[in-house]
């Protein structure tokens, strides 16, 4: 397993040796979910396997798996992603797509004719084509460093996407790998809620009336989530917030 | 070709905040009410049950609860000298859409503007001289004053279960509550929420500085309340899905907890959804609406004649109706000239995050509106000579909800992504909060709401178009309060901080405030104001405009409680003047 702040030589040696990133994270840090692929149940509806293989290398590159626990693949937040590209989101169900378009002016936001689902297909062909014209390989089989280098040259705009500007592209997919990591798992994403326990939040609230006034007192509850609910995992209360279970802090 | 049906007394465009009140005292009165919604019906059961209701991602990134712009939004450009282009995603701000408008999904936050705020001209000009003002703001007085208000600021908190502390009652100060706010003739109507960890350093802090903290006024109910209207509103209990969501408790003061359930009692009152109106009709003299058209969910159109027109939807739909009706004459920014679309207005608002290596706040408990505020440098509660700007805004410490898809902050310098971007969330998304700094925004000339040329809403109706930036005053006194907010906020101890004052350009892109003022000002000249002080139609005396549409610039407070007062003031103008003489009442 890499250190977080590791980088250079080490790693690269590390990764050369192993691979793989995901073959390099200890099975305790990765829970019980699976290491690569969909999980159990997980269909892709619009992501191709190029697409999903992008993805997977991209966001765990964006927020990696590492010695605090599982990283955005690990979360599946390529799967998250598949499901927001085929339905409102993607297709830009709520948003204004009348033309003219223009490009407008960084303050007027977006302007682009396409919706995030035509512009996650474009981007990335062109950066698997950019990478395969500069590395000989797409983005997915390059090593993490050259991963990194691509995602930074797509963050400051230096890679040159045709579609959409390189920037736009990369803070939809930023965006998406947060939203992906971070939401209730009933999207699909914050598998096993990864995302939650890596940052204590408890994911759908107790009742707080007689924990708010603790001040300074950690708050360490099993996170529950909305599917919790659904399935009947989560004790409920009288007003149908779940009762949160603490753990017990041995310091 | 429009069915035409049969005539009403009162029409209510827009069944939100404004308009339910309004509806429910005027049906209750004895008139025939019909309230046209663009949006649909929505209840706290089932609309925002558990657990669906904790979902960050549907109701914060996927605006569940606000407007679709697929049908309608607005263009928007920083000056005049560009092109303006449609806002194809929500942003800066986020509208409501459906019965109770954007009160579903409010923070909560019930504020009375300063007396200052109603007299910001008069008062300057009194204070500093010209000099203080620049030349291209048009900011003005109301037309009222606090004195005239106060009893609608009391009857708006009684029927919204306001939870707060009194700081001035009837001018004696009260230690604890807010000294520089206008004397009250009675308290708040239960008492504050809780204070939070944050909250609590926060007003140490503040203490030691000589400041007045006292906890922030919410519309999030710190216990079971029964109103005027015989309406409930639970207790709160701080799980902190608030803002931008609604409440599961029925514990947030809204229109669905306050208003509705007597509302939908009222014999006279019938409520029409998916009823988007698109035009005010006026006689052939265009001085008197007899009707308004609007178009149903399969498409057909309808003319709903009424002796008397109310225009209650948000800012935006209010100026839009007025201009696209035709009812007073559309602002000129060249020549100065007209008044519908003057005196657009927003916020400044702007933050300092303080981070801590050894304490947790548990900031996901919370509540909307809760917090611990100073209000020193709000107004004109400070001295403003030679600081070059006018207007100020409240400090809080803000415990209002922190979800990690939207709230995670980071300290300044830590890279957006990677393996460190991971470490600092993962350590600081439960040792950080922030104080919220709620700056004013005057008006200016440039600044206006008139109808777009080239896009058009599903309707084919020309969308609003937005000419806004912030001008030299909001930048330099976002620049003054901020740091003053960072000395505060080092005064408590965090191992860092991050200062962000608002001195960019403006942007339609990231979420600042739903506090979108203006475009049609009261004010008692009908050269530079739409409507009169009684918010009527200077040119059409049978309509009337309510909303934050009517504040001829913004204070440095949520918009809410302005908008609750000016609402009774409204009514009352309505119930005891023109119901017995219709007419202009100015």
């Amino acid at each position: 397993m890499d250190e977080s702040g590791a980088s250079g030589k080490g790693r690269r040696r590390f990764l050369k040796s192993v691979g793989a990133l995901s073959a390099s994270v200890p099975a305790a840090a990765l829970g019980q979910q699976h290491s690569h692929g969909a999980a159990k149940g997980e269909k892709y509806m619009f992501l191709s396997a190029a697409e999903v293989a992008f993805l997977d290398a991209a966001v765990a590159r964006l927020i990696p798996a590492d010695e605090l626990g599982p990283g955005a693949k690990e979360a599946g937040v390529a799967y998250f992603i598949d499901q927001q590209l085929f339905g409102g989101f993607g297709t830009m169900a709520k948003m204004y797509r009348q033309g003219p378009h223009a490009e407008g002016t960084p303050q007027q936001g977006y302007q682009s004719p396409l919706t995030p689902q035509e512009v996650y297909r474009a981007a990335i062909a062109e950066v698997d084509a950019g990478c395969v014209k500069q590395h000989g390989r797409p983005f997915a089989k390059l090593e993490a460093k050259q991963q990194d280098e691509v995602l930074r040259a797509l963050d400051e705009g230096k890679f040159p996407l045709e579609a959409v500007p390189a920037r736009f592209f990369f803070n939809l997919l930023l965006d998406n790998t947060i939203e992906g990591f971070f939401s209730d798992p009933i999207y699909g994403g914050n598998r096993d809620k990864i995302g939650w326990k890596l940052v204590g939040f408890p994911g759908v609230a107790a009742v707080y009336t007689q924990h708010i006034e603790k001040y300074g007192v950690p708050y360490d509850a099993l996170p529950i989530s909305i599917v919790d609910i659904l399935e009947g995992k989560s004790v409920l209360d009288e007003t149908g917030h779940p009762k949160h279970v603490l753990l017990v802090r041995k310091d | 070709m429009a069915t035409k049906l049969k005539p009403v007394d009162v029409v209510v465009v827009g069944v939100g905040l404004a308009g339910s009140i309004l509806a429910k005292e005027l049906a209750e009165a004895g008139l025939s009410v019909v309230g046209l919604e663009r949006g649909r019906w929505r209840d706290t059961d089932p609309d925002f049950a558990m657990p669906h209701a904790h979902d960050e991602l549907r109701y914060v990134k996927r605006h569940e609860l606000m407007q679709d712009l697929s049908r309608e939004t607005l263009t928007f450009r920083n000056n005049a000298a560009e092109t303006a282009l449609p806002m194809r995603q929500l942003g800066s701000f986020r509208p409501g859409e459906g019965v109770g408008g954007a009160a579903v999904h409010w923070g909560g936050l019930t504020w009375r503007f300063l007396p200052w705020d109603f007299e910001t001209r008069s008062r300057t000009l009194a204070r500093y001289g010209k000099g203080q003002i620049a030349d291209d703001c048009t900011s003005q007085d109301w037309g009222v004053s606090y004195d005239d208000l106060e009893p609608h600021f009391d009857r708006f908190e009684h029927l919204y279960g306001i939870s707060g502390r009194a700081g001035n009652l009837k001018g004696k100060i009260i230690p604890g509550g807010n000294p520089h706010e206008g004397p009250r003739s009675r308290d708040y109507p239960n008492p504050p929420l809780k204070t939070s960890y944050a909250g609590s350093l926060f007003k140490q802090a503040a203490e030691k500085m000589g400041y007045k903290p006292f906890p922030s006024p919410s519309g999030a109910v710190s216990q079971p309340y029964t109103n005027e209207y015989g309406s409930t509103i639970n207790g709160c209990v701080y799980c902190g899905y608030c803002q931008f969501f609604g409440c599961e408790m029925g514990a947030k003061a809204s229109p669905q907890t306050a208003v509705l359930p007597n509302l939908m009692k009222q014999k006279k009152f019938e409520l029409r959804t998916l009823a988007n109106v698109v035009k005010v009709n006026l006689d052939s003299a265009k001085k008197r609406a007899v009707s308004v058209t609007y178009i149903d969910s399969r498409g057909r159109e309808f003319e709903q004649p009424a002796e008397m027109v109310l225009l209650t939807s948000y800012v935006f739909n209010n100026a839009r109706l007025m201009l696209i009706s035709g009812i007073g004459k559309p602002y000129d920014p060249i020549a100065n000239t007209g008044v519908v679309g003057r005196n657009y207005a927003y916020q400044t608002p702007s933050s300092v995050t303080l981070f801590f290596e050894d304490k947790v706040f548990n900031q996901f408990m919370a509540a909307g509106g809760m917090g611990v505020t100073i209000d020193e440098f709000n107004g004109d509660n400070f001295d403003h000579s030679g600081l070059g700007f006018i207007g100020g805004g409240f400090f809080q410490a803000a415990t209002s909800g922190s979800r990690p898809i939207e709230v995670r902050p980071v300290p300044r310098g830590t890279p957006r992504w990677g393996a460190e971007w991971k470490h600092a969330v993962a350590k600081y998304f439960n040792r950080s909060f922030g104080i919220a700094i709620q700056g004013a925004c005057q008006s200016y000339r440039g600044n206006y709401l008139d109808l777009d040329p080239t896009y058009r809403d599903a309707y084919g109706l020309p969308l609003l178009r937005m000419t806004f930036d912030r001008h030299e005053n909001e930048h330099k006194m976002s620049t003054w309060l901020t740091h003053k907010a960072a000395e505060l906020a080092k005064a408590i101890g965090p191992s860092k901080i991050n200062v962000t004052p608002r001195t960019e350009k403006y942007t339609i892109v990231p979420y600042q405030s739903t506090h979108n003022t203006g475009g049609v000002a009261m004010g008692g000249d009908p050269a530079t104001s739409a409507v009169n002080k009684y918010l009527q139609s200077w040119d059409v005396p049978n309509v009337f405009v309510v909303g934050a549409s009517a504040f001829p610039q913004n204070g440095g407070y949520n918009p809410t409680g302005t908008v609750g007062a000016l609402t009774f003031h409204a009514l009352a103008a309505i119930k005891n003047r023109y119901l017995k003489r219709a007419g202009p009442l100015a």
